[in-house]
């Protein structure tokens, strides 16, 4: 038995590690929903959707870089020393996921911005001439429309992969320490991007076929989540011991119930009987899954600055 | 290259706190933040119970992982001593280092930025001590080259048990307690 006892009472460290509130879970969760928008934006363009006039390819990469601006927002408010967030941009710190995501994100706006001018809206090509003619000699050539599809589809992989990676190389927070966190975020993401599209696609069929891809999406989640509890109760002391914290400890219930249950299983239920025409779609399950999104990063993002390796 | 360490021999600690004094005054820490501190251990079932009182900062690890996580190269390896250091105007106060120390030494400057022990390098540059363990009372803290089989703390570490703060992290921490 050992009974620990310290003189330092540092702000934001101690008596528990809480230097990021609320502004991280919401980047995390916009980032990773504007990575699955963009992977979806991508695999639209291959399919030549951004023709169709109906088709929500016109709206994700606009909507794209909104979101992802509030995201970026909401990270440089966590910032304490926001004078210099520029030398983000001096430097490549190769070791550091912080980094690297610096670099991504710089990529994926001129890459949201070529998806957006190709799916720009005749609306749109009215008003802005210049930007219609500029979107014409880009869909001219259908070579340059594969590449901007490409580079939608791997940067929105990247940027999905590091909002989890980003956290996974933080061994300090055992809860943290799994390489299994990267695609669960990614994939978490995606769900979120099929779930903004079955709720906002005007095409039925595009709504329907984003449902069921979202389906297999909170499939993979459910199997990644089991995954991952598994290597941390198998782990070390201090990885079962973070993984206590949701399984019986203080964030069981918001887990089980917000994340697992009505973000992931109660719209899979949904969706599945949706999709086979049993029940109507309706906005209740992509909405679940939306809450879902964002309750995961507040659990993660929270619960593990409240794991730690013990004190000595 | 030196790879500056510090070895405490907490057989002779008492805990007084001077060496948290003398840190804040010497490098005008701000009030209610420390760069190093007192931790005390009671391990053991009554009545065989041992307590262990120990000056503890900043490891200044061998594998520093507040290095590799910072985005900006503000936290960085000093070439003098392996001393692991924060260039504050390159820190952009993304915490994340923070986040990356399993001793959470760190803390958020006033002013911004990613603050911790230095090992008192403008001293120690001009060929004194740090000034923890310039003050201490007892004697029970020693600084100098780790790599150095010559120097005090090797010959500490070399003739007396010790132990450092979570080896299993797998930092290399550098700051070793005499038992």
């Amino acid at each position: 038995m050992s009974e620990w006892t310290t003189t330092r009472a540092n702000p934001l460290v101690d008596p528990a590690l809480h230097v990021w509130g609320w502004e991280i879970p919401v980047y995390l969760f916009l980032g990773g929903l504007v990575a699955g928008m963009m992977a979806i934006s991508g695999w639209f363009l291959f399919a030549d959707r951004h023709r169709r006039t109906d088709s929500v390819a016109h709206l994700l990469p606009g909507l794209g870089l909104a979101l992802l601006s509030l995201g970026m927002l909401a990270l440089f408010l966590d910032l304490e020393h926001r004078a210099c967030a520029w030398r983000l941009y001096t430097t490549f710190q190769p070791a550091s996921p912080m980094s690297w995501g610096a670099w991504i994100l710089l990529l994926v706006y001129p890459a949201l911005a070529a998806a957006a001018l190709l799916g720009l809206t005749p609306a749109l090509r009215r008003r802005l001439p210049a930007l219609a003619g500029l979107a014409d000699r880009l869909r001219a050539d259908a070579r340059r429309v594969r590449a901007v599809a490409a580079a939608n589809l791997a940067l929105g992989g990247l940027l999905g992969i590091y909002t989890g990676v980003l956290l996974s190389t933080l061994a300090a927070r055992p809860l943290w320490n799994s390489a299994l966190l990267g695609p669960l975020f990614l994939v978490s993401g995606l769900s979120s991007a099929a779930a903004l599209v079955h709720l906002v696609a005007r095409d039925r069929a595009e709504s329907e076929l984003l449902a069921r891809a979202d389906n297999r999406f909170l499939l993979v989640e459910l199997a990644i989540l089991a995954l991952y509890l598994a290597g941390l109760v198998t782990s070390t002391r201090v990885h079962a011991e973070a993984a206590a914290l949701l399984l019986g400890g203080p964030w069981t219930a918001v887990f089980w119930t917000g994340v697992v249950g009505l973000g992931i299983v109660l719209p899979l239920a949904v969706q599945t009987l949706a999709v086979a025409h049993r029940i109507r779609h309706t906005a209740v399950a992509p909405l679940l899954v939306l809450g879902g999104g964002v309750l995961l990063r507040i659990v993660f993002v929270y619960a593990g600055q409240a794991s730690r390796w013990p004190p000595a | 290259m030196a790879r500056f360490g510090m070895v405490i021999d907490t057989v002779r600690c008492v805990g007084c706190m001077d060496c948290v004094a003398a840190c804040a005054v010497e490098n005008d820490v701000p009030a209610g933040l420390c760069r190093d501190w007192i931790t005390t251990e009671t391990s053991g079932t009554f009545p065989a119970l041992r307590t262990e009182i120990r000056s503890e900062r900043c490891n200044h690890c061998d594998r520093p992982p507040c290095v590799t996580c910072c985005p900006t190269g503000a936290s960085h390896v000093e070439p003098l001593g392996r001393v692991v250091l924060v260039a504050k105007e390159k820190c952009i106060g993304c915490k994340a280092c923070l986040a990356s120390c399993p001793y959470d030494a760190r803390f958020i400057h006033p002013e911004g930025y990613a603050d911790k022990c230095t090992f008192c390098l403008h001293r120690v540059t001009r060929g004194l001590d740090p000034a923890c363990v310039a003050v201490c009372p007892t004697r029970c803290m020693h600084f100098g080259d780790l790599d150095d089989p010559s120097s005090e703390v090797s010959r500490l570490l070399r003739e007396r048990p010790h132990h450092a703060l979570l080896p299993e992290a797998g930092t290399g921490p550098r700051i070793f307690y005499l038992t």
